[in-house]
């Protein structure tokens, strides 16, 4: 649902950095983006379209990878994936343990950027 | 220059200058000693009558104030200081979430150095939230019985993110199915930490415990200022 501030903030980023490496025009972003967020990948790209018109960045792809969201087990540390919507998983594949801490799978990261 | 496409390497976190405003704000409010608490809930899971049971049940011990965000209007402030406290209105202007700059601006019209405790009470929405840092010293939230105890399965990052969560409605459980024991169990596989206080606004069960809570985190910063 708030697209449009992480939008704007990507492209500020992305045009900071054009402007400092001297592009002609930036043709793709790669970013990293939590398995937790809610962003549709198709309305970022949407809301990036919009705002970066008449931009270096304008037309620029996303290039979005999905980071999986983990756990790790509060008794014996291990770490493990986290199961989205359900009771059966989510227990310590180590110890059994069902204490468990959140601890990756949100935010959003700009990777790199290729530009002309 | 020639036409060959370049590799940038960029290496920037979207919420890292977010993160900065809030660790300032954090640290800033401490030296006033003043706490700031994030509330957040689904719309209608009782944040307002929270809020007004705490200023019933502390404000003849701790200064209140309060920020209400609101996507555009300004009636839960108005119950506010109806109910006693100096309150300000935040706009969001169609946003779903507050940022920590936000905030800043809402502590403008409180007079901070004169209150022991702001409590901000986020936008209704269990889900953007819980990705903007606001600030604030403690996150808390509010799921109400009504809501359903499968709310941690399909909003886990709201319930990883919490220091305390608040189960309000406990009036409404003989109506609902609602298993207490079952939430717990599905909140604490996100977070161990997490403290969790059933109450009812509406017959003031529970209260007592969700005010002691509060007394303990936010008189931390008070400690040797001889309030």
């Amino acid at each position: 649902m708030h697209e449009l501030p992480v939008i704007e903030k990507i492209l500020k980023v992305v045009l900071a950095h054009a402007a400092k490496h001297r592009v002609k025009r930036v043709v793709a972003i790669h970013l990293e983006v939590g398995e937790l967020s809610d962003l549709e990948e198709q309305w970022m790209q949407h809301y990036f379209d919009h705002l970066s018109k008449g931009s270096r960045a304008e037309k620029a792809r996303l290039v979005i990878e999905r980071i999986p969201a983990r756990l790790q087990c509060a008794q014996c540390h291990e770490t493990f994936l986290f199961v989205t919507v359900s009771d059966e998983g989510n227990v310590c594949p180590v110890c059994a343990a069902t204490d468990c801490r959140l601890i990756a799978g949100q935010g959003y990261f700009i990777k790199n950027l290729e530009a002309l | 220059m020639s036409d060959e496409i370049r590799l940038i390497e960029v290496k920037e976190e979207i919420f890292a200058d977010n993160r900065k405003v809030a660790d300032d704000l954090r640290a800033s409010l401490q030296k006033e000693k003043t706490f700031l608490l994030n509330l957040m809930a689904s719309p209608g899971s009782g944040k307002t009558s929270l809020i007004v049971k705490t200023i019933a049940g502390l404000s003849s011990e701790i200064r209140l104030g309060v920020i209400e965000a609101d996507i555009d209007s300004m009636v839960d402030a108005e119950t506010v200081v109806k109910a006693g406290v100096p309150a300000v209105q935040l706009r969001t202007g169609g946003f779903c979430h507050v940022d920590a700059s936000m905030v800043n601006k809402g502590l403008e019209g409180l007079a901070v150095e004169d209150l022991d405790l702001v409590i901000l009470e986020n936008v209704g929405n269990l889900v953007c939230p819980a990705e903007f840092d606001t600030g604030a010293h403690k996150n808390a939230m509010i799921l109400s019985v009504p809501e359903g105890d499968d709310k941690p399965l399909k909003y886990p990052l709201m319930f990883s993110i919490c220091d305390v969560l608040i189960v309000n409605k406990l009036d409404y459980m003989e109506f609902s199915d609602f298993n207490l024991e079952k939430m717990r169990e599905r909140v604490l596989r996100l977070n161990p930490d997490i403290k969790i206080i059933p109450v009812s606004c509406r017959t003031g069960e529970g209260i007592e415990n969700w005010l002691e809570w509060l007394r303990l985190v936010s008189g931390q910063f008070a400690v040797g200022s001889g309030r």
